[in-house]
């Protein structure tokens, strides 16, 4: 029985941490369960992995559409460090407005929906009043006149939501990556990729366009409808808790990499998964594009015998073009040698919930 | 289907001479989904026994949250659809509507968006109209019409908008200037046209011919399932027989037989409800705008939802 996930995910409190310096960052035990971990079966499998997103178990970072945990309020004080450094985190083109409004309502909505005690929404024809506990914000503005807010709704938005966002436009049979906050990327960067479509921004992406992967995944996104968001769910691994594993810093993580030994992987080595969600926006036919981010190290991830056992199976079937794109190769071998000490050999149980 | 909506007819009203305007309120009250222009919905109506799903254009203001509005006009061969609604539907009535669908979006970068309808085409621009002028984009509306009866909104429109909408009634001998239209346009200027399949050929051919890209050229078909011979399909999961009625689209069909096949247009433009032919001896009769060339001639896929059949089995991948 699921014990643990019969309660509610009610986030009350609010770590304060880094994901840099001296990385504090750690999850609560009640955050270890709620982590998306992404492998369903004891091998790795590539796949079109699309499937409704709809409200999953309570407790678990799939119960509220859009997730906010433990690490709202430092994720978003990392990123505004982000984005003081580096404008360019944040783009928009013009042509993309509508949209922007369009996101902004449905997180709002969205958040104000599934925490009623940390947001509050009230609307009143276009005169509408925002209220973000967690940040101290209190902001009445109207709704689509972009002089009413301190800065554009995507960014206004986006530095009040967990979660890497970008926007597409729909047109010509693509989708163009034509906005976004980008600041906890796994190695890509919106300043690149801005104005892209969908095969020219996973391009650099090996095995999946020769098996046809991205021309389907294509064809199903562009008929995505309103109301019926999908999510697809993504990992890698990253050395330290960093959020901003970005090209352009990476003279700043890459060397992390070789900091792996057998003693420091259950401190160091961080699974990331990112849990992606697809939603059709309504005034602008756009898509949006939400990338929550989730990083648990090694010593949390054993906490949970089952995901204990499974990782490091899955880490010893993966083929080594996707271990060089996700760049594990370094100290793959090390942490499964970890891992193992963890894995008794037991058969684990389908799916991805603890037992 | 998960996010359809319970609607009530809360007006009638005859908007031009055989052109139905009907406002669909949500029977919970709550607010409707914002939408985009050129989005349409799928009308599902309880006809005796039969359901007849037809998809409409939203006509009405995107983001007025309280009602959708559909224009329906009374076709010479009516398949059922448009006969309900002129005849037998009232106010009160209760009809299931599908989330808004937009297979014909603005593109919003354009520098100014030209658009020109025929008749019941208007529909789709009614809605883009109201989002252009909002957020003060630049703008003109082209519109030929038999008779300034039959034209429905014009004068709403005209209201509205002032010198951007220009009318040419065919018995007052006025014709749509297409090849003036078309030249002089600042760069960056998108054309769109939604009518009759005679007159969006027309617009977009005179476009081409004046080095328009593709890209900058938008149309929508409005069509309804070709009537034809009927024929049986079998289904390869269950080995069942459906047949197919002379005024039935395949998709119906099955529809009817309690299957229910993914579809978002309707009209064999969006590609949803591609189906694998497993097995035929005979003729598929491709009708859609979906397919191309290749693949009709291949006919290992069919839109159900248009495409028709003449032989003596055809077996789906259902
Ligand atoms: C429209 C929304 C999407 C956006 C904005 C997006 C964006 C990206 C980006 C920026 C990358 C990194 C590419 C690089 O290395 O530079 C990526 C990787 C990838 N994407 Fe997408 N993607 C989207 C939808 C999808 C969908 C629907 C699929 C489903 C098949 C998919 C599958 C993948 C895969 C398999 C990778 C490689 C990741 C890995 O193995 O680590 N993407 N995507
Ligand atoms: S439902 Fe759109 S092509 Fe058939």
């Amino acid at each position: 029985m699921d014990t643990a996930y019969s309660a509610t995910h009610r986030p009350e409190t609010f770590r304060e941490e880094t994901f840099r310096g001296d990385f504090s960052y750690a999850n609560s035990p009640e955050n270890i369960r709620h982590f998306p971990f992404p492998f369903h079966e004891d091998h790795y499998r590539y796949s079109v992995n699309i499937e409704p997103h709809v409200p999953g178990l309570p407790g678990s970072a799939f119960e509220h559409l859009i997730d906010v945990d433990e690490h709202y309020v430092a994720e978003m004080a990392d990123r505004a460090q982000v984005l003081a450094e580096d404008p360019l985190r944040y783009q928009a083109l013009p042509h993309m407005m509508l949209a922007q409004w369009d996101t902004l309502e449905l997180l709002m909505e969205e958040q104000a929906r599934a925490y009623p005690h940390l947001f509050t929404l009230t609307r009143n024809g276009d005169q509408w009043r925002w209220i973000n506990r967690p940040l101290g914000i209190d902001d009445t503005f109207t709704f689509g006149d972009r002089s009413t807010l301190p800065r554009e709704p995507l960014d206004y938005i986006c530095r009040q939501t967990q979660g890497d966002i970008a926007l597409m436009d729909q047109r010509d049979g693509n989708l163009w990556m034509d906005a976004g906050m980008i600041t906890a990327q796994a190695d890509w960067s919106l300043d690149f990729d801005v104005g892209m479509n969908f095969h020219e921004w996973h391009a650099p992406v090996p095995l999946a366009p020769q098996m046809g992967v991205f021309d389907r995944a294509l064809k199903y996104l562009l008929n995505l409808q309103l109301g019926k968001p999908v999510r697809r769910l993504n990992w890698t691994m990253t050395i330290n808790p960093r959020l901003d594993t970005s090209p352009e810093n990476y003279p700043k993580w890459g060397p992390d990499r070789t900091t792996v030994t057998p003693e420091n992987v259950g401190q160091k080595v961080h699974l990331r998964v990112e849990l992606q969600s697809l939603w059709r926006l309504p005034r602008s036919n756009g898509m949006l594009f939400v990338i929550r981010g989730y990083m648990m190290r090694m010593d949390e991830v054993v906490t949970v015998p089952k995901w204990g056992r499974r990782l490091p199976r899955v880490l010893e079937t993966l083929p080594e073009e996707l271990a060089t794109y996700k760049g594990l190769s370094r100290y793959r071998q090390t942490t499964i040698d970890w891992l193992k000490r963890h894995d008794d050999g037991a058969p684990t149980s389908p799916g991805i919930f603890p037992d | 289907m998960k996010g359809d909506l319970q609607m009530r007819v809360t007006a009638l009203h005859d908007e031009a001479a055989g052109i139905r305007r009907v406002r669909l309120e949500p029977v919970d009250g709550g607010a409707l989904p914002a939408f985009s222009g050129g989005a349409h919905v799928v009308v599902a109506m309880q006809d005796g026994g039969v359901t007849r799903r037809n998809p409409y254009s939203l006509c009405c203001d995107p983001d007025d949250r309280t009602g959708y509005e559909i224009a329906v006009a009374r076709a010479a061969t009516s398949r059922g659809g448009s006969a309900f609604i002129h005849e037998r539907l009232a106010v009160g009535d209760v009809l299931v509507v599908g989330a808004p669908t937009n297979l014909f979006s603005p593109d919003w970068r354009a520098k100014k968006h030209i658009m020109v309808a025929g008749g019941i085409g208007i529909t789709p621009f009614v809605a883009m109209m109201a989002q252009f002028a909002r957020a003060g984009l630049a703008f003109e509306l082209h519109y030929a019409v038999r008779s300034r009866a039959a034209a429905a909104f014009a004068g709403v429109l005209q209201d509205r908008y002032g010198p951007r909408v220009k009318i040419y009634a065919a018995d007052e001998g006025a014709r749509l200037p297409l090849a003036a239209l078309v030249e002089n346009q600042p760069l960056g200027t998108h054309l769109y046209t939604c009518g009759p399949e005679r007159l969006m050929g027309a617009v977009l051919d005179t476009a081409r011919n004046a080095g328009w890209p593709e890209q900058a050229l938008h149309s929508e078909h409005f069509m309804a399932p070709p009537p034809g011979d009927p024929f049986t399909v079998t289904l390869a999961e269950s080995g069942r027989e459906v047949a197919v009625g002379p005024d039935q689209s395949l998709l119906e069909a099955l529809e009817a037989a309690g299957v229910n096949p993914r579809y978002l247009c309707r009209g064999g433009v969006c590609g949803e409800c591609a189906t694998k032919v497993v097995e035929f001896r005979g003729t598929i009769l491709h009708a859609d705008h979906f397919l191309t060339p290749e693949e009709r001639a291949e006919s290992r896929t069919i839109m159900i939802c248009m495409s028709r059949f003449s032989g003596d089995r055809l077996v789906l991948n259902l």
